[in-house]
């Protein structure tokens, strides 16, 4: 059984791009619009990878990332934010509340792939 | 008995002594409190108070109340009319009421002189009834004793011992400005003495003796005497009351003592504010017993005599109690005549005796080397003298007169200043000329209506001249001048003696001028709040060693040698004895002279001196344009320094502005930059993929190759909207404003959005007046706003079954626009929120809309530059209507 993907952007494009990109690379991909469809998509089976949106209505990628580090079941899933602000607060603010990694958008599709990878299978 | 009297009297007088010199050496934090100021207010209570109200009170009931009303209402002036007087006392260096007067009217050494004068007659009066009290109590006390030391004259010998004890206690010191610490100090002393021991003595006699105040009350109306508790009892007629209070009220500020005390020996001017509570206080303390003790005086028979507070504890049979009672008068008699001697022997020599000295060519005084012991002599005489004088009334004229009434005889005499001085603090045409004759006037009718009824009671002249008036002439009687009738006899005086003075002094200050140096002074009392020592009224340019000459005769070399020091700190060096000395040098040198022998003195003394005498009229102008400029340099430094405030809480509300705009903008470039990179992120996330994925099938191929396309599109109109938006904001948007036709730019959208809306499937209506829509705005700007409310319309409208209509109406400002869709229409809270930056309706449709989410803030600005507003409400078919107005041209 391949390794999930769950991918979580308001912008319908992106998350367009995002699914070709981790289905290309053998994820199984599932998706979300927006923070609550995210967490309702996190309980019923628990993704191993998130890309999760910083910037999204009603709650945003923080309060997401928050609640999924609460959950001790949902320890070893792991984090990538995506986020349009590039800036260091906010990077700090992303990874301290438990984010694997932190990425600036626009980014390179071969980095996100790459890492998501190393992250799944390393 | 007697020599207890006589051991308790030196005793007294001793222990005086040791509070004066602690007062001199030490005591310094006791003199700054505001208690000893207050305290040395009360020696305005004598022994006529002290003795006289209940003798009074006895026979008049109510009538012993004016005197300390007065000066009670006098207290609510404290703050205004007595603090004026003390900064003018300061900035002027004054040391007496005389020296006060004369200095206001150009220093006049005639009219200091005459206030001299006057105050000293008005004041033989009050001391010699101070000297009555005192013997009075002697004698009862030593009644039947048949004791007579030394003089078969009680009176003599306490005014002669008296005297000796003012003039070693009086003039220690030469500076009378330098004020008498140790004199206060045991005044406000003597004053505590004088109220415990009345009070002491007049509770022993109300409920030791007449079994308490209610008992008292009770007997004197059994007795029949309710007219002693009543107004009618008084003999008074409320107009009598009225002018009573008046005089007693200007007299607490005027009689030399007084003004001594209150002006001369000020050390706070904050002390004013206690004193304006306390001493009425002190004053209600004191007569709170007076109409009981009166009472009991007559109940228990010792007559309604002046004594009655001496006899009462005597007849008991009580030493101790009667000893308590002589010791109280005697520190209420003997505050009086300290204070006032020293005051009055200050002007006699200051005012009166050493500027005729000086000016007596034959005594050549201004070529003595040293005239300090002259001016000490001349002010032990004169307090020698004043006694003697009051000795000589209190046996000639005084004996047969009632301690209450010789003390309103005095009042009424220093009342005569009043006008000149009031005209000093607030009038500055009132002159010289205007308070000499007002006060010189106002004197002879004070000595017609009072002293000559006097005289004639005491025989010396025919008593046919009070009854019929002089030579017959009813219209001339002293006591109903010009038929006046039904006073009092004082109120009378006061009538006529502050007619003919405030009416002298009104017509020669508005008949005569001023010369330089009254108009100078003048200035200086009546805006002492404004001007302070920038007056400085000589031009001479004789030699400064001179002048320090001239204050080593009057003040000594040692504190000559001060003032010297005192300049060359001010100056930065120090002036060469032939080197000419500046205006200010020379004024620093006459007020140091003032504080030792008067203002007028010190003026006649320094213009024998300095060549350039004191300036002209013209020179005064010169004087006053320069104080006016400074004047108006502090006003303008004023002013500058508020609009300097001002500006500066407009710079901090501008920076704060500033920063809020900061953080604004802030918040704006991180939301555009997120704005940017969002379709970046698709842009360049597709375009990567199809680089890495050449084996995409076409359908999908193209669908990237779409999503590029479009989110380009996006890119390339938020740029076009950030651009537009920061132009506008920043005013540098080329506006072309010219007459249009509404109509028209209206149906250029409709065709400019036809192809969007046929795609979406949507159906436009127009709705446009018939006639027109002439408006005045930029063609290019409006068509912006009405296809961007358009393809928001469009956006919302429901795909494949869209109606959107957009309406142009005549109304009566102008006209309204109407762009309305069948969409899901916008919930009232969002109404206002959309036309911020970046706000967007999202959360109304699933589908975010692909705007930039700055268009209606650009039609917002847009339509607010051509005169409209924009608003949003509920269309009629359901949608939202965006809706703006333009003015019609």
């Amino acid at each position: 059984m391949g390794k999930r993907v769950l991918v979580v952007d308001d912008e319908p494009n992106i998350v367009m791009s995002l699914e070709f990109l981790m289905k290309r690379a053998g994820f199984e991909v599932a998706v979300a619009r927006d923070g609550a469809e995210a967490l309702r998509a996190l309980e019923g089976a628990p993704p191993d990878l998130v890309l999760l949106d910083v910037m999204m209505p009603e709650f945003d990628g923080y309060e997401v990332c928050e609640r999924l580090r609460q959950k001790p079941e949902w320890r070893d899933t792991k984090i990538i934010m995506l986020t349009a602000r590039g800036r260091d607060a906010e990077r700090e603010r992303g990874l301290s509340l438990g984010a694997d990694a932190y990425v600036t958008k626009p980014f390179s599709t071969r980095d996100l792939v790459e890492r998501a990878k190393a992250m799944l299978e390393g | 008995m007697p020599w207890l009297i006589l051991a308790l009297s030196v005793g007294y007088l001793g222990l005086l002594f040791l509070v004066a010199a602690w007062g001199d050496r030490g005591g310094r934090r006791l003199i700054q409190s505001p208690w000893a100021y207050t305290l040395s207010l009360a020696v305005y209570c004598s022994g006529w108070t002290y003795y006289g109200s209940v003798g009074l009170a006895a026979q008049s009931g109510l009538a012993f109340l004016p005197i300390y009303l007065g000066p009670t209402l006098t207290a609510l002036l404290f703050p205004f009319l007595l603090h004026k007087m003390l900064k003018i006392a300061r900035t002027c260096g004054i040391t007496s009421i005389a020296d006060f007067i004369a200095a206001r009217y150009g220093k006049d050494a005639g009219l200091a002189g005459l206030v001299t004068v006057v105050a000293v007659m008005g004041a033989i009066p009050y001391l010699s009834l101070q000297l009555k009290a005192l013997s009075l109590a002697i004698e009862t006390l030593d009644d039947g004793q048949g004791f007579r030391p030394l003089l078969d004259d009680d009176a003599l010998l306490v005014t002669l011992a008296l005297a000796g004890f003012a003039i070693v206690f009086g003039t220690r010191h030469i500076d009378a400005t330098e004020t008498h610490r140790g004199m206060v100090l045991a005044v406000a002393f003597e004053s505590v003495v004088k109220l415990l021991a009345f009070l002491a003595v007049a509770a022993y006699a109300v409920w030791g003796i007449g079994g308490g105040v209610g008992a008292v009350f009770a007997r004197a109306a059994a007795e029949g005497r309710e007219g002693l508790l009543s107004m009618s009892g008084t003999g008074l007629s409320w107009l009598d009351w009225f002018l009573l209070t008046l005089l007693s009220s200007m007299a607490f500020l005027v009689l030399p003592r007084q003004f001594q005390v209150a002006v001369i020996e000020n050390v706070d001017e904050g002390h004013l504010a206690h004193a304006a509570w306390a001493f009425p206080a002190y004053l209600l303390l004191i007569n709170l017993l007076v109409l009981p003790v009166a009472l009991v005086g007559l109940q228990a028979g010792v007559g309604a005599g002046d004594l009655i507070l001496l006899q009462l504890p005597l007849k008991a049979g009580n030493l101790a109690v009667a000893t308590i009672a002589y010791l109280g008068g005697l520190s209420a008699a003997t505050a009086m005549i300290i204070v006032a001697t020293i005051a009055l022997a200050t002007m006699l020599s200051n005012d009166l005796v050493i500027p005729v000295l000086l000016r007596s060519r034959r005594l050549r005084l201004q070529e003595m080397p040293d005239l300090r012991g002259l001016v000490l002599l001349v002010r032990r005489a004169g307090i020698l003298a004043l006694l003697l004088l009051s000795y000589l009334f209190y046996r000639l004229i005084g004996g047969g007169y009632a301690l209450a009434s010789i003390g309103l005889i005095s009042f009424a005499a220093v009342a005569q200043f009043v006008p000149a001085i009031l005209a000093a603090l607030y009038w500055r045409d009132a002159n010289r000329r205007g308070a000499f004759y007002g006060i010189l006037f106002g004197t002879a009718v004070w000595l017609y209506t009072l002293i000559v009824p006097a005289l004639a009671q005491s025989g010396w002249i025919g008593a046919g001249v009070v009854a019929d008036g002089p030579f017959g002439i009813a219209l001339l009687r002293p006591q109903a001048l010009f038929g006046l009738e039904g006073l009092h006899p004082v109120s009378h005086a006061l009538v006529w003696s502050l007619a003919f003075n405030g009416l002298l002094l009104t017509l020669c200050s508005l008949l005569g001028g001023q010369d330089a140096l009254e108009r100078l002074q003048a200035v200086l009392y009546v805006d002492v709040y404004e001007r302070q020592g920038v007056v400085r009224p000589w031009r001479g340019d004789s030699p400064a060693g001179e002048l320090h000459d001239l204050l080593v005769r009057f003040i000594g070399a040692g504190r000559a040698e001060g003032v010297m020091r005192l300049d060359a700190r001010e100056r930065g060096r120090r002036l060469l004895p032939d080197e000419p000395a500046d205006a200010a040098f020379v004024q620093r040198v006459e007020r140091k002279l003032g504080q030792a022998i008067g203002s007028a003195s010190a003026h006649v003394v320094v213009a024998s001196v300095v060549k350039g005498e004191v300036i002209g009229a013209a020179g005064l102008m010169e004087i006053l344009d320069e104080t006016s400029q400074v004047i108006g340099y502090s006003q303008r430094l004023e002013q500058k320094s508020r609009a300097l405030e001002k500006a500066s809480r407009e710079l901090r509300e501008a920076n704060e502005r500033l920063r809020q705009l900061d953080r604004l903008k802030d918040d704006f470039l991180a939301t555009v930059s997120h704005e940017l990179r969002t379709p970046l992120t698709s842009i360049r996330s597709f375009s990567e993929i199809l680089i890495d994925a050449p084996d995409l099938d076409p359908a999908e191929r193209e669908r990237f190759l779409a999503v590029i396309v479009r989110e380009s599109e996006r890119l390339t109109r938020l740029i076009d909207d950030v651009l537009d938006l920061s132009k506008i904001e920043s005013g540098r948007m080329d506006w072309r404003i010219e007459a249009l036709d509404l109509n028209a730019v209206a149906s250029d959208a409709l065709a400019a959005v036809e192809g969007f809306l046929a795609e979406r499937g949507i159906e436009a209506k127009a709705d446009l007046p018939p006639k027109g829509a002439p408006v005045r705005a930029d063609r290019d700007r409006l068509l912006q706003v009405l296809v961007n409310l358009l393809s928001n319309a469009a956006k919302f409208a429901p795909e494949g079954q869209g109606l959107i209509r957009l309406a142009v109406a005549r109304t009566a400002e102008g006209f309204e626009v109407r762009v309305e869709d069948n969409g899901p229409g916008i919930p009232e809270k969002f109404r206002e929120a959309v036309f911020d930056k970046f706000q967007q309706a999202s959360d109304t449709l699933k589908d975010r809309p692909k705007g930039t989410g700055l268009g209606l803030t650009i039609c917002r600005q847009i339509v607010g530059r051509f005169g409209g507003r924009v608003w949003i409400e509920d269309a009629r078919q359901g949608g939202a209507a965006l809706c703006f107005t333009l003015p019609a041209t």
